[in-house]
């Protein structure tokens, strides 16, 4: 390691208007090192990485970057000194290849395309050395989600890179696929490059990291190194306070049934079969959990409860009525709420306010509605009052939703579902992007919800978040539900074989019927 | 660890000054991009001009205060400001719901078709009921025909671009095909209608002036509509579905219904206009009632920022334009096409300034 910083951030302020984003924020990064960032909610580690790379400009303050002060205009002249950053929410156009992608916006676009060979050839190159799996001719929109941030981080290493920074990137990845992508960091830093990450999930960034520091409220707190501290000081650090890691819940009393589901079997947008007769049932005062490795048809049972995909055969019903093959409009007057998958195509509407993201469903409703017309004042009241409870941190309620941090956003949409006072709550990953502060929050009031005789469906690929939570564990291989068991930590292993399609004879089951 | 409240930074400002603040920024803003365009786009058409000899003074002389000599010529500007406010207040809202309607211009003329229709076969009425159920029957053949447009995408995807434009063509074709023949006026020289009979022709606000309620009529709804996207429910189901078609769906908004709604609207505005034009100005249907006031309400809209309350501003100011440019070339044999050379200017400023703002945005 050398002996001055790789990175070198100082005293760095940066406000949006009346939003102080950065007050002040130091932070060095050596090189080589795997440094990893934590902190709450809005605490700007977005915003810091942004000004790094170039997307942002700091108000004050300097970044000095291998001995020299630097001063980015774009992150095109980021991407110039080797900076690349993958970012919270993905950058990439749906409708071109992974190789278009790349040539885009560099500036020799022209010379490029006629070199398309090389670029795929280049490409097909990096992919195998850091074993990332990329096709380059392969279409954007037909990707999953972990297939584009390796698209993604590819894309840093194409353009060049001595330091990448990576957002959240584990926070729509699998366990496997964090794994893997842990992996490649490790080889990164091997091959002689700097990763800066961003987390909320202490047990990776004790994994992987070999320096952590900690925001809070736009400043850096505290930097440590991984050995001298633990997951439970970390958590301390970021919210200042004890986080239970393990939450008390009373014992299931499961009720009434509220959603049951027969034999449901439909096809992904694509056409292809996704869900491949599904039962399964859910009762008042009870959350049950769908495990599963993503891609495994879970989207596609969340939107076919929903209404949002169209269900081939089976049976939905919700509260003694059948509600298969509604509209979204009907469904959700039954009772049903739903915390999407997709935050950005479903939960929100980026450029409106969070006001009117909280009344996206109830729109022509009293109070928020009378005689046709919004009624502004009920709908400011409503939003800052879930603002207060879910402790959103954001300016006012009248503020472009698209501007909070992701973790921010996601709570948003948290208490716009519980607070429409659902029977039924479907949960596409509940945490996604949460930190741990918020995550505790969350759960407690899922279960409070649990409590007060809802049924709930939690969907997730996190394993820690089931077992906080869920009365039983439902594991879902192929569009089929392979078998159930209790959150039973110890049962650990036969959960992971029934998600990798084994069931309880070790035998692989069979992947198509018939 | 020393404990940071968080929630105490949230009330250093305080509420109200924190409104006005965010009030006045975002209209400096917002407005900052249309004036700016308008501004270079006049410069260039005057530098145009300039570099054809004609004198700089001249130029502005003419444009600007030519059409403001007296009432008579501001009675003309807001005469020719009408049907572009009505066009462009109604694409707004079209444009708001991402539906590119381009066929306000055929939807002007089927309007003036059913406005004809319903002028010159009823007689007897009192101007109480005609003239009104002329303006009514005008803004319904609009929306009916922006209407085919919208079913085909609800029902079949077919993209609004292309239907609303072949659209155009066929409200075109049979207004002439109805001025040469089952509407003819076989006593005129000139394919044209018989005359709307005087009870339907819309009221004049001044009687030795051709400008009609037409312009309030304009400015109430252009107001009305700005009220309806921005504080009724409806609209804001719009606003959505044009927003993010997905969250729509989420919401449980009828995202097919809400297009329906939008592109009627639009379509409705358009009639109302081609109604004006033949009870208000010219009496009568002729082959070409209007002069491309379908294909300028987008630019109105867009320089409005799909804002129904700013489509007045900005239907003012490209009527101000059409009715310099025609005083220009009376005067001075500018041709009048500079008019359009101008709006086009006007509209990729406001294209360039958007994307400036946006760099802008992202370097904040
Ligand atoms: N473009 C913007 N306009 C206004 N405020 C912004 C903008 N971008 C960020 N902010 C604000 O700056 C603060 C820090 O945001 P940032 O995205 O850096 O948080 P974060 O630490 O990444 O949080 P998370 O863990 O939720 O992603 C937040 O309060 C956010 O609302
Ligand atoms: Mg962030």
């Amino acid at each position: 390691m050398s002996s001055r910083p790789f990175l070198r951030i100082d005293n760095i302020h940066k406000r949006f208007g009346p939003i102080i984003a950065s007050d002040g924020v130091s932070l060095q990064i050596d090189e080589g090192e795997i440094h990893a960032l934590l902190g709450e909610n809005g605490a700007g580690k977005s915003v810091l990485m942004s000004m790094i790379c170039g997307m942002v400009r700091p108000d004050e303050g300097e970044i000095v970057y291998k001995g020299v002060p630097v001063r980015f205009n774009s992150p095109r002249e980021a991407i110039r000194q080797r900076i690349g950053m993958v970012h919270q929410h993905f950058m990439l156009v749906p409708n071109l290849t992974v190789a278009e992608n790349y040539i885009l916006g560099r500036g020799s676009a022209f010379r490029v395309i006629n070199d398309i060979d090389k670029v795929h050839a280049k490409i097909r190159e990096l992919s195998d050395r850091y074993a990332l799996d990329v096709r380059p001719d392969a279409l954007i929109e037909d990707l999953s989600v972990g297939e584009q941030q390796r698209v993604e981080i590819l894309k840093a290493l194409f353009n060049g890179i001595d330091l990448l920074i990576l957002d959240e990137p584990t926070a729509v990845l699998t366990p496997q696929e964090t794994d893997r992508l842990l992996t490649l960091m490790r080889d990164l830093v091997a091959d002689g490059k700097t990763v800066v990450f961003i987390s909320h999930k202490l047990d990776e960034v004790m994994r992987v990291s070999d320096r952590i520091s900690v925001m809070r409220d736009g400043r850096v707190v505290n930097t440590v190194s991984v050995d001298h501290t633990d997951a439970r000081g970390l958590a301390r650090m970021m919210v200042g306070r004890d986080v239970g890691m393990e939450l008390v819940r009373s014992a299931a009393a499961p009720g009434r049934l509220v959603l049951s589901v027969e034999n449901l079997i439909c096809r992904s947008e694509t056409g292809l079969p996704a869900v491949r007769g599904i039962s399964l049932g859910v009762h008042a005062g009870e959350i049950v959990g769908v495990a599963g490795v993503s891609g495994n048809g879970q989207s596609e049972l969340a939107l076919a409860l929903s209404g949002l995909l169209p269900v081939d055969s089976g049976r939905v019903v919700l509260n003694g009525k059948d509600i298969t093959g509604l509209a979204p409009a009907r469904i959700n007057a039954h009772g049903f709420s739903h915390i999407p998958e997709d935050r950005h195509k479903h939960g929100i509407v980026q450029s409106l306010s969070l006001s009117e993201n909280t009344i996206l469903q109830r729109y022509d409703q009293p109070p928020f509605a009378a005689r046709g017309m919004l009624s502004r004042r009920a709908i400011g009241t409503h939003t800052r009052d879930l603002i207060k409870r879910f402790r959103i941190k954001c300016h006012n309620e009248n503020q472009r939703i698209g501007d909070l941090s992701g973790g921010n956003q996601q709570k948003l949409v948290v208490a716009r579902e519980l607070a429409r006072n659902p029977d039924f709550i479907l949960v596409n990953q509940l945490a996604r992007g949460i930190d741990i502060g918020a995550m505790e929050f969350v759960m407690e009031e899922m279960l409070k919800q649990r409590e007060s005789g809802k049924a709930i469906l939690l969907i997730s690929t996190e394993l820690e978040e089931l077992f906080a939570i869920c009365d039983r564990i439902l594991v879902m291989f192929h569009g089929e539900i392979l078998g159930e068991l209790p959150p039973d930590r110890a049962r650990l292993e036969e959960l992971g074989l029934l998600m990798a399609g084994k069931t309880a004879d070790h035998s692989e089951q069979p992947t198509l019927a018939g | 660890m020393e404990q940071v409240n968080q929630g105490a930074r949230d009330h250093v400002y305080p509420q109200a000054a924190h409104a006005l603040y965010r009030t006045l920024s975002q209209a400096a803003i917002s407005a900052a991009t249309p004036i700016a365009a308008v501004l270079v786009a006049l410069s260039f058409g005057a530098a145009l001009l300039w570099l054809n000899g004609f004198t700089g003074t001249d130029v502005v002389t003419v444009m600007v205060m030519g059409s403001f000599q007296d009432a008579r010529s501001i009675g003309e500007i807001l005469l020719k400001a009408t049907p572009l406010i009505l066009i462009g207040a109604g694409l707004c809202v079209a444009f708001r719901c991402s539906i590119w309607n381009i066929g306000a211009e055929g939807q002007l003329y089927v309007g003036a078709i059913a406005a004809t229709f319903v002028g010159t076969s009823i007689d007897g009425l009192s101007v109480w009921i005609h003239a009104p159920l002329v303006m009514l029957a005008g803004a319904l053949a609009g929306a009916a025909w922006a209407g085919i447009a919208g079913y085909l995408k609800v029902r079949f995807q077919a993209s609004e671009i292309v239907t609303t434009i072949m659209l155009n063509y066929i409200a075109l074709i049979l207004t002439s095909y109805l001025v040469t023949g089952p509407m003819r006026d076989v006593s005129a020289a000139y394919p044209q209608s018989a005359r709307l009979v005087r009870e339907a022709w819309t009221p004049r606000i001044v009687s030795d002036m051709r400008l009609h309620i037409g312009i309030l009529v304009a400015i109430v709804l252009a107001v009305a509509l700005y009220i309806f996207l921005q504080r009724s429910s409806r609209g804001f189901a719009l606003r959505v579905v044009g927003l993010n078609p997905h969250a729509a769906r989420y919401a449980g908004m009828d995202v097919r219904r809400n297009v329906m709604i939008a592109i009627c609207i639009s379509g409705a505005m358009a009639g109302l206009a081609g109604a004006f034009e033949v009870a208000g100005v010219t009496h009568r249907l002729y082959q070409n009632i209007s002069p491309g006031y379908g294909f300028e309400g987008i630019a109105v809209a867009l320089l409005a920022n799909n804002n129904p309350l700013a489509a007045i501003l900005s239907g003012g100011l490209f009527a101000m334009l059409r009715s310099g440019s025609e005083v220009l070339q009376i005067t001075s044999q500018v041709p009048q096409v500079l008019v359009l050379v101008i709006q086009g200017i006007v509209i990729l400023s406001v294209v360039a300034f958007a994307k400036f703002r946006g760099m802008f945005a992202g370097l904040r």
